[in-house]
């Protein structure tokens, strides 16, 4: 391995002859309190290759990121193990040495664009920033063409007048692309890219996608490409680690892993991820992570595992090889099943009177005109979902359904009655009959209302309900959603997004609806919460024979959920078919796009 | 049929916090400032209640001669027309400390009043309001009162809606935020869905989400209603009666003789200073409870 | 271009602030117990001469009509006479607003530069010693009343401790010829103003400070003062700006008790007099005076602001 001196400057020669690549061993980050984020970190990756690292809340991914690049959160230092990048050790790097690794070496492609770039400087100044702090090339004129260059190979314009522009004329792809631009800009050796596509639609995401994929292998250098999103990671990475619960649990090429998991929660991960083919049944896993400071001295999945032995509970199992190239932490690897290819049968949507009927709706923003005249049929009993990107109106369209977006034209009908657009004018009966579940599961309970509070207020306001039955009809609808009923004194802020969720659901049905909207409801959760709360939704609309419009931009969620698909497109819906035959046979050319760009799991 | 695992708990980390605003006035009587703040403001208060009822003597008696500063018998000498400057310093408090909780309840109370209104309106009433708080906001609130003195006799009331009219612009602004970013979460629109009606929303929903800031704007009012109310006082136009004992009349009264006896200005202006400081300090320290600190999480 | 749109719009709304102050002034005048013909000519009067004064004042018009004689004499520079001294009104403020605004012009020069250096040098300096004492400083400042500042600056330098400058001002002299006067009300009102701003800069500076751009300039390997100057300081000016230009204005409204306190002859103390004398005159001059004032630097403010925002001057809303 070549020992490279971090404060001299990058030779113009762009082909970095980069051997080592990163390995990272036992890293150990913790709070001033002692108390360990991550601790026993192992992580390879070789240099042209990408590596994904997968974890949900709580499992210190983006710990990992900023320590690799030997900065930690306000709080919390690097305690241990080490980080090897051509050689030297950037844990034993002092400040001042870390600072010219960082950008040049080292370099940092962020989760939200928009507010990591510099609101008050043009593009082209902050990428050739980075160039000029760390000295790079032979002087000013290379640096210039340098830029140029960059924009060229995130496939922005090179021309002078887009680096003149600020960010905030910029699109949120382009914004992106420009922080991946300043990221690759100085040759890097390793670069970490933490979630850099949330937020972003499918076809702008897979564009990214791509860009990072072939920048890497061009480059030479190593990336570390942190996400939750197992779908997206698959198509991406070369290897992936598993992370949970602060340390890693599994590392295997890509195809492996999905496939020939070895880890219990690896397996159950794949098994909860909505696949897009619609072969896979999704399944959720059952109870929490622990958090920083509350974890078991054994193995930290043992609570939730269903193969866990008391062995397992004992200590915590070493990290090591299990098959060629492939990684686990479990005593019991061997018996690791992959994740079970059930055959769905997928539900064929019923040919039911329709329940709800939209007709010609359009719908305004003041003077902007988000729906331009769709109509919709939503048979009784099934599962309609409307599938959109950011924009498309579909939240616009389930909020007039629901009564709560009032400057719209067209007609409404539910049961084959005519209904008033604001929930004003319609009846208590309406109002109970139509229930909505919101996105953000943070925002959509009032946080100075106990959970019981929330949950009757539907009863109340609606039906009349009042003091001890309406007790007893919370407590039941409670522990419905798998929430004992002694939740009714908490309030929200101590419960979880997941709970949150299922407390909106509580509160949505226990004015037994006809009509669930259920408005982009697991977005906000993590993938193994997502099953679980679409599980209950189901359970419920067999149970109460409840229709459901379900909006959502996820289309492999939907293949797994939905009986019937709308998908709206810049307000119009542009393909309106059964679920199955819209995925194996789609007409609309919006759809093929969507199809074709969606993540999915390597099969 | 999708199988199903019934979940037990569910996925995602459980953050245990306190609940909210009621523990906002625990958490912020947690901190160092707004203890101290509360200590100086409860004896500043304690001398102004309990004042009038051990003073030796009546605030209207003459006691000596006039701006001596060294009188036997007199802690402090006498003031301008020879009444003992202690009485009169310890009759004087109550009636600026009545005067500024008033103001501040109207005003505050007015402005949150606007702020309902405004922050959660579908129409035009939003514009209108706004657009007539900003006018008086033109206006330093001294030069405001000083323009309704002088039409209307210097009267308590007078005093006090003019400074409201002063205080509730600025704090109706500042509510209107609070209030329109509430009124853009999700329970309010599920509340909406159940068709409730807006004032019913604006009472159970709105109001109760946003008592950290009002309690804040109450302590800053409430420093500015004792400025001002001395500083009327101070130039002469407090409306009070003319012998009656208050300290910003007092401070007034003693201007001219100050260099002599500098007694009736300084006692009457530490307590103003140690009040409006004691007040700030409380508003600061729910101010930053309400901000929230630092937490120190893995993710 | 967005700028010229902005001021003009400023310069729109300004103009509507005024007029309606100036109803407000006008018609707070119509209000006044008494008649303004007999406070003219006193109370010995004959009610032949105040008949022809009315008519001379134009008392018994319709109110719209007095107003629209007042406002346009107000535009034309005709301020009316002073109901005190008969004296033009105009030749009565003019002395009195150079020497508030030479006031209010020190106190604003002294006080700006001061406080952000010192909001900068404190946010820089979080959580230390300094730190917590600038903090503690300024908070006490800011919440004690002008007149409490000037009272404790008169006893410490003027009349008790150390006797080193003048408490009142001389009226024989021109201020400018007595510069020490200028000493203790200028230093009143950067004590009253200075805080509040300092406060603002440094929670403007620690908020740019933690904010994702700055942490991502930091993960680029910017070094510390590149990060500082080039990208906390331009992102940080603009929300400051704003507060300054509302301190400032907040001076015009500090002046009343400031000069009143050192017995300063400018429009502050003007106001109080005029209040006191029932001079309605001068009285409705002074606060049209004041309100333009306002006007004016919140516009200069609003424009510091779009200046310094890439969004708003490029137009993108």
């Amino acid at each position: 391995m070549s020992v490279v001196d971090p404060t001299a400057p990058l030779s113009d020669h762009p082909r970095r002859m980069n051997a080592g690549g990163l390995q990272v061993r036992g890293l150990r980050v913790e709070t001033r309190a002692g108390v360990a984020v991550v601790d026993d970190v192992d992580l390879d990756v070789p240099a042209g290759t990408v590596l994904g690292l997968v974890g949900e809340s709580g499992s210190g991914k983006t710990t990992v990121g900023t320590a690799l690049l030997g900065g930690t959160r306000r709080g919390l230092r690097i305690a241990g193990g080490s980080v090897l990048l051509e050689g030297i050790d950037l844990t034993t790097l002092s400040e001042v040495e870390l600072r010219g690794w960082r950008g040049s070496r080292v370099s940092y492609v962020p989760q939200d664009p928009t507010t990591a770039l510099d609101p008050a400087m043009r593009v082209g100044k902050q990428v050739r920033e980075v160039l000029d702090c760390h000295d790079y090339g032979s002087g000013p004129d290379a640096r210039a063409q340098r830029v140029t260059e960059a924009f060229g190979e995130v496939g922005l314009p090179t021309d002078g007048e887009f680096a003149r522009r600020y960010p905030h004329q910029l699109s949120g792809g382009q914004q992106q692309r420009v922080c991946i631009a300043i990221a690759f800009a100085t040759w890097p050796a390793l670069v970490v890219l933490d979630e850099p596509t949330t937020g972003l639609d499918v076809t702008t995401q897979s564009l990214v996608l791509d860009t990072v994929r072939k920048l890497t292998q061009q480059h030479g250098c190593a990336a570390l490409y942190i996400s939750h999103d197992l779908a997206v990671v698959s198509t991406i990475s070369d290897e992936v680690a598993v992370l949970y619960a602060g340390s890693v649990v599994e590392r295997a090429p890509t195809e492996q892993l999905v496939h020939r998991p070895r880890h219990p929660y690896t397996s159950r991960l794949v098994a909860a991820v909505p696949d897009l083919a619609g072969r896979r049944a999704l399944t959720g896993i059952p109870g929490g992570a622990p958090s920083p400071g509350a974890r078991p001295p054994g193995c930290r999945f043992e609570p939730r595992c269903t193969l866990a032995v008391d062995e397992c509970a004992r200590g915590l199992p070493p990290l090591v090889p299990v098959a060629d190239d492939h990684l686990a932490r479990c005593i019991r690897s061997a018996d690791v099943s992959p994740a079970e290819v059930r055959d769905r049968d997928p539900e064929v949507g019923r040919a039911a009177d329709p329940l709800l009927r939209v007709e010609g709706l359009s719908a305004r923003y003041g003077k902007v005109s988000v729906l331009h005249g769709l109509s919709l049929d939503v048979p009784r009993g099934t599962c309609v979902a409307l599938l959109g990107e950011s924009g498309s109106g579909k939240t616009t369209l389930a909020r007039t359904i629901a009564g709560l977006h009032r400057d719209a034209e067209g007609t409404l009908s539910l049961a084959g009655e005519r209904l008033p657009f604001g929930s004003h004018e319609r009846t208590r009966q309406t109002r109970a009959a139509i229930a909505y579940v919101f996105q953000n599961p943070y925002s959509s309970l009032n946080p100075r209302r106990t959970v019981g509070d929330s949950v009757g207020r539907p009863l109340r306001v609606l039906r009349g309900v009042r003091g001890a039955e309406l007790d007893r009809r919370v407590g039941e609808m409670l522990d419905r959603v798998y929430l004992s009923s002694h939740y009714a004194q908490r309030y929200p802020d101590q419960l979880s997004g997941g709970e949150r969720q299922r407390v909106a659901v509580a509160r949505a049905l226990i004015s037994e609806p006809t009509l669930l909207v259920c408005d982009e409801i697991t977005s906000a959760l993590d993938v193994s919460v997502q099953a679980n709360l679409v599980g209950l939704i189901e359970e419920f609309r067999h149970e109460l024979d409840l229709t459901l419009l379900f909006v959502t931009h996820d289309i492999a969620l939907v293949r797994n959920v939905a009986q019937q698909v709308a998908v709206l497109q810049a307000g119009a819906i542009v393909e309106n078919a059964p679920t199955e035959r819209l995925f194996t046979d789609p007409q609309h050319a919006y759809t093929r796009e969507l199809l074709e760009t969606t993540p999915n799991l390597v099969s | 049929m999708s199988a199903l695992v019934p979940p037990a708990g569910d996925g995602g980390v459980t953050a245990p916090v306190a609940g909210q605003t009621p523990g906002l006035l625990r958490r912020s009587l947690a901190t160092g400032r707004t203890r101290a703040g509360l200590a100086i403001t409860m004896l500043v208060v304690a001398v102004a209640v309990v004042g009038p009822f051990v003073a030796p003597g009546g605030e209207t008696a003459i006691v000596g001669p006039p701006n001596a500063s060294e009188v036997p018998g007199l802690l402090f000498g006498t003031d301008v027309t020879g009444r003992d400057v202690w009485t009169r310093f310890l009759h004087g408090g109550i009636s600026v400390l009545w005067l500024s909780a008033l103001c501040t309840l109207v005003g505050v109370g007015a402005g949150l009043l606007i702020a309902l209104l405004a922050g959660y309106s579908r129409t035009w009433v939003d514009e209108v309001l706004m657009r007539t708080t900003d006018v008086f906001l033109a206006f330093p609130a001294i030069v405001l009162a000083l323009l309704f003195l002088a039409i209307f006799q210097p009267s308590a009331w007078t005093v006090i809606l003019t400074v409201a009219l002063g205080h509730a612009p600025r704090v109706a602004r500042v509510m209107r935020s609070a209030v329109l970013d509430v009124a853009g979460r999700d329970y309010v629109r599920s509340a909406e869905s159940m068709g409730l009606r807006r004032w019913s929303i604006r009472l159970g929903d709105l109001l109760p989400n946003v008592t950290g800031p009002l309690m804040v704007e109450c302590g800053l009012r409430l420093t500015y209603s004792i400025g001002l109310v001395a500083g009327l006082g101070f130039l002469g136009l407090s409306g009070l009666a003319i012998d009656q004992a208050d300290w910003g009349l007092m401070i007034n009264e003693g201007r001219t003789a100050f260099t002599v006896q500098p007694w009736p200005v300084l006692l009457p202006v530490t307590a103003i200073g140690l009040l409006t400081v004691g007040t700030n300090l409380i508003a600061d320290g729910i101010a930053r409870a309400a901000a929230g600190t630092d937490r120190e999480v893995g993710e | 271009m967005a700028l010229g749109r902005l001021v003009g719009r400023r310069l729109a709304v300004g103009a509507v602030i005024l007029f309606v102050v100036s109803l407000l002034v006008f018609g707070a005048s119509l209000l006044l117990p008494g008649d303004a013909a007999r406070a003219v000519l006193g109370r010995s009067a004959s009610p032949d001469r105040l008949a022809v004064v009315r008519a001379q004042m134009h008392l018994d018009d319709p109110a719209p009509q007095r107003y629209l004689a007042w406002a346009s004499d107000l535009v034309t520079g005709d301020l009316g006479n002073s109901t005190v001294s008969q004296e033009p009104v105009i030749e009565l403020i003019a002395g009195r607003s150079g020497n508030s605004l030479l006031l209010m012009a020190i106190a604003a020069l002294v006080a700006t530069p001061l406080s952000l250096l010192l909001g900068s040098w404190s946010a820089l300096r979080r959580d230390q010693l300094a730190d917590h004492a600038t903090a503690l400083g300024t908070l006490v400042l800011a919440s004690l009343p002008e007149f409490v500042v000037g009272i404790a600056l008169i006893y410490v330098f003027a009349t008790g401790l150390l006797q080193w400058f003048p408490p009142v001002v001389s009226t024989t002299m021109p201020v400018l010829e007595q510069p020490s006067v200028l000493v203790l009300p200028v230093a009143t009102l950067v004590l009253a103003v200075a805080p509040y701003i300092t406060r603002m800069m440094r929670a403007t500076m620690l908020e740019v400070l933690d904010s994702d751009f700055v942490h991502q300039a930091r993960l680029n390997g910017i070094p510390e003062r590149s990060v500082l100057w080039r990208h906390a300081v331009p992102n940080a000016i603009g929300p400051v700006a704003q507060v300054i230009g509302l301190q400032l204005a907040y001076l015009a409204g500090g002046i009343v008790l400031v000069e009143f306190l050192f017995a300063y002859p400018g429009i502050g103390q003007g106001i109080v007099e005029a209040v006191n004398a029932r001079d309605i005159p001068t009285l409705q001059a002074l606060i049209m005076l004041i309100a333009a004032f306002y006007v004016l630097v919140n516009l200069l403010a609003d424009v510091v602001g779009v200046l310094t925002n890439p969004r708003l001057r490029t137009g993108v809303a």
